[in-house]
């Protein structure tokens, strides 16, 4: 108990005993004494999208599988979803971080008070037509079996494109990839073996996981299509162009589909990105509601 | 781990700032503890018994200008502990004299567990925690996909066995996958290789 006094001794101490936004992430800037300059010859506003459409795919997915926690199959499991869960929400803050230190903060700065850190005014105080996230993030969960089928479909295409992402111009989005990928490589081992298992396992096992997969199939048609800002940053050696991952992903996603005796559904067609311009269904609506309403109701509360 | 940290205690000289380096073991500059040894008795919040230093998550300390200046990296990006790292950084150093603090954050290159020095190796071990083996060699094209069953191995920090099974690949913090040792029974975790 000692350790647990100290530890919020200091919180308190290195905020001069005033009290914290009650629903973010204001103890800690997970950009502090980063150099955040833009090289030279990149949009920053460019920039700030391309961040927010790969860290609200994070935050998005992050909270989906938060909705597994007290209902998942087994109790490890549980501690899985909610590990993987922390490490996008971790992807996500850095990211969101990243778009608002280039000043890419839509309307969200209007209605977040001032002392409230960008990244938690991106994430709390955007409407849902602000959300840069794909589909294949924010449909439901469906049973188990789909959730791990989107799981791995969403850990390959992220995967993907953050391996690419390394060698990206902006030294920081290089370092963010660098660090997601060696998660990526956990989530997506994890839910493959998952897809496996069940596809591989009872017959009623099998039933699920290959309806997860004709469910979550056609959630990929934007996957391969890049927007405008995502075209012109990665002709600047910034972005990645989803073009140029198709052949992973599908061989991938191929090859786990097959190990699991499941059936590979036809490939949709390539779709103009909707999610990415922030064009998005009810689902989203509602996980968005459901992440941001107490925030909301409370915008100036502490602790 | 032990090259970097270790390595760049002998460099402070080169930056035109505060030699600590010289004044170890000390009482250094302005009667003051060389900030570093005040930075390395900081531990985990979520290991106490591991000092950041033991972790490999203490990059660098010095001096720039009259105020200390700390690197801290995070194990996984996630990782909710770096907030209070943060903090107990600078009441450690404040607390010791310092009142100019900056704890700066380094992203790259990313942490590995390779940087967990011996020390802190034993450390795990004895509150029985299993240590890493070496990290898997990361290749920059694309990510080769891992279908079989988990190739970690540990022995149990309990009982010494080999004889180990690994139940989860995730556990009570992000740094930590669950095992159970199959000669005396008892599940244990292992900081697993990244």
């Amino acid at each position: 108990m000692a350790h647990e006094e100290t530890v919020y001794e200091a919180l308190d101490h290195a905020h001069g005993g005033e009290g914290q936004w009650a629903f973010g992430t204001g103890f800690d800037a997970p950009l502090a004494g980063v150099d955040t300059t833009v090289p030279d010859g990149i949009d920053p506003a460019d920039l700030g999208v391309y961040c927010l459409m790969l860290g609200d795919d994070a935050l998005v997915l992050a909270q989906r599988l938060t909705q597994w926690i007290t209902a998942a199959p087994e109790l490890e499991e549980e501690v899985a979803v909610a590990n993987i869960a922390l490490d996008l929400l971790g992807q996500a803050r850095l990211l969101l971080a990243r778009a608002g230190s280039v000043g890419v903060l839509g309307r969200s700065r209007q209605r977040a008070t001032a002392s409230i850190p960008d990244e938690d005014a991106l994430a709390y105080f955007r409407d849902p037509d602000e959300f840069l996230s794909s589909p294949l993030v924010e449909a439901a969960n469906g049973d188990f079996g789909r959730t791990m089928v989107r799981l791995l479909a969403a850990a390959t295409v992220r995967l993907a494109v953050l391996a690419e992402l390394r060698a990206s111009r902006d030294p920081v989005l290089a370092a963010i990839a660098a660090k997601g990928v060696h998660e990526l490589t956990y989530h997506r081992d994890h839910a493959a073996r998952w897809v496996v298992r069940l596809g591989d396992g009872t017959p009623e096992s099998h039933r699920r996981a290959q309806d997860g997969a004709d469910a979550v199939w056609p959630l990929l048609a934007e996957a391969f299509t890049a927007t405008d800002v995502e075209r012109r940053l990665a002709a600047a050696g910034v972005a990645v162009d989803p073009a140029g991952t198709r052949d992973e992903v599908t061989g991938v996603l191929t090859s786990i589909l097959q190990r699991a005796t499941l059936r590979v559904p036809d490939w949709p067609a390539d779709a103009p990105p909707r999610g990415r311009a922030g064009q998005h269904g009810p689902e989203l609506t509602s996980l968005v509601a459901e992440l941001q309403g107490l925030a909301r109701e409370h915008p100036a509360a502490t602790w | 781990m032990t090259g970097h940290l270790v390595g760049r205690r002998g460099h402070f000289g080169q930056n035109a700032v505060a030699t600590f380096g010289a004044d170890r073991g000390r009482s250094g500059h302005f009667g003051r503890k060389d900030p570093r040894e005040v930075a390395e008795t900081v531990t985990d919040p979520e290991l106490p018994t591991l000092t950041l230093g033991d972790l490999g998550v203490l990059r660098d300390v010095r001096i720039e200008d009259g105020t200390v200046v700390v690197e801290i990296t995070p194990t996984y990006t996630g990782c909710p502990a770096m907030g209070v790292m943060r903090a107990d950084l600078l009441h450690a150093l404040h607390s010791a004299g310092f009142p100019e603090v900056d704890v700066r954050t380094v992203l790259s290159p990313a942490w590995t567990t390779d940087w967990i020095t011996e020390d802190g190796r034993r450390k795990l071990a004895a509150c029985g925690i299993a240590p890493p083996g070496t990290a898997p060699v990361r290749p920059s094209g694309p990510v080769p996909l891992h279908l079989g069953p988990s190739r970690r191995t540990a022995a149990c920090p309990l009982c010494g066995s080999p004889d180990t099974e690994e139940i989860s690949e995730f556990s009570s913090t992000a740094c930590k996958a669950l095992r159970r040792c199959q000669s005396c029974g008892e599940p244990f975790e292992h900081v697993k290789e990244i």
